[in-house]
């Protein structure tokens, strides 16, 4: 439906010619807009109505005095159903730790819930199907599991900001929330995210196209092929300054896909846009000391490096 | 009235309290609108989510920013008690 959308508008309505690279490259940022946007609404709707079930209040009840091996699964999982954003990095990471949550269980946690977010899901899975986005879900958990045991098992507890453990958390009540109000707050979230991130969705669509209608078909299968053994470092290293821009980067990667760029090497590039962004680790610095942080972005990096080769070789 | 709006100053504090500014101009109340940067004062209030609302030392909202309309009910509903 949408297809044929795309192209009557593309062939009938502006009488380009289908073979034209304009046509093709147009027809492709009609479609893509289109659907991308429908799923994007549906999908921030749907997930900010089961997010609103689990408030970080929850999270911190359910991780508090579980076992260290369960409490990595379990942080890894709920960072993907708790409402996050990064400006709440400090109190939720203080929260976590005065409830007694072990510091590589809240690293396990504040590394999957960034990273497996919805917008970067909906352009998953719009784009390169559900297949692609499951495998970004489970590595993503898998990810974060590895590095919160890996911080775990480091001790690195003095290592975090030493007034973090003479804070006192004071108590509140859970809200009750009816149906009405999950769906009221969900909505207009939705409709905030939408106004915020549309324009970045845009431009990534439209560079996506122009790649697809012009770049020749073997573009980066010379530069980043399976060949290069620096291909993935270096796409980590353009990830990480697009920190959490996943509304733009999915429809590029998408459209390098096509032109050569290998599975593991797009993997590890997503992962670097939403999992290592600057300015979380700037409001991070205010509970962690630099070494921490360090040692934080060092395991993140190698982590997501090695993903981005085991899929190249696997896939 | 006592007002505090709860966050290290973040764009979704501006804008919670831009609507809470707003809010109490059109409701015409006589109100203090203070703000709470500390974090250790913020998790005081028992929040890990930010912005938050507090009105005459009750948390009303946590971790989103509540529509105009919803805050001013909010202001509405604490300067009648």
């Amino acid at each position: 439906m949408l297809n044929w959308l795309a192209e009557a508008v593309t062939y009938r309505l502006l009488g380009l010619n289908p073979s034209t690279r304009l046509a093709e490259a147009l027809r492709f940022f009609l479609y893509d807009t289109v659907k991308v946007l429908l799923m994007l609404t549906l999908i921030i709707y749907a997930v900010a109505v089961i997010r609103s079930f689990f408030p970080p209040e929850r999270a911190r009840r359910l991780l508090s005095g579980r076992s260290q091996f369960l409490g990595h699964i379990a942080a890894a999982l709920l960072g993907i159903v708790t409402p996050f954003c990064s400006c709440s990095a400090v109190p939720l990471f203080i929260g976590f730790t005065e409830a007694g949550i072990p510091l590589g269980v809240t690293f396990s946690f504040l590394i999957s819930s960034p990273m497996v977010n919805e917008v970067a899901l909906v352009l998953l899975w719009g784009l390169f199907g559900g297949r692609i986005a499951l495998l970004y879900i489970a590595t993503g958990v898998t990810v974060a599991i590895v590095a919160g045991v890996v911080i775990g098992r480091l001790r690195l507890e003095g290592w975090v900001e030493d007034y973090v453990y003479q804070i006192k958390m004071g108590e509140t009540a859970e809200e009750k929330l009816t149906w009405t109000m999950r769906h009221e707050r969900s909505l207009q979230f939705t409709v905030d995210l939408l106004k915020r991130i549309w324009p970045y969705v845009l431009v990534g669509i439209g560079v996506g196209a122009f790649i697809h209608g012009y770049a020749p078909q073997d573009f980066l299968v010379r530069y980043a092929g399976p060949t290069n053994p620096l291909a993935v470092p270096i796409a980590v290293a353009i990830g990480v300054p697009l920190y959490s821009n996943a509304a733009g980067t999915v429809p590029i990667v998408q459209a390098l896909m096509e032109k050569g760029l290998p599975m593991g090497t797009a993997l590890a590039f997503m992962m670097a846009v939403t999992a290592l962004s600057l300015p979380e680790m700037v409001i991070l610095r205010r509970v962690l000391k630099p070494k921490l942080i360090a040692v934080f972005v060092a395991i993140m990096t190698v982590t997501i490096i090695f993903v981005g080769y085991l899929f190249n070789a696997v896939l | 009235m006592d007002i505090k709006i709860l966050g290290p100053g973040c764009p979704n504090c501006q804008r919670l309290e831009a609507h809470v500014r707003q809010a109490v101009g059109e409701l015409g109340l006589t109100a203090q609108v203070g703000k709470v940067t500390d974090v250790a004062e913020i998790m005081g209030y028992g929040l890990m989510r930010t912005p938050g609302l507090v009105v005459n030392g009750q948390v009303k909202v946590a971790g989103r920013v509540p529509a105009l309309d919803e805050v001013k009910q909010i202001l509405a509903a604490a300067s009648r008690k």
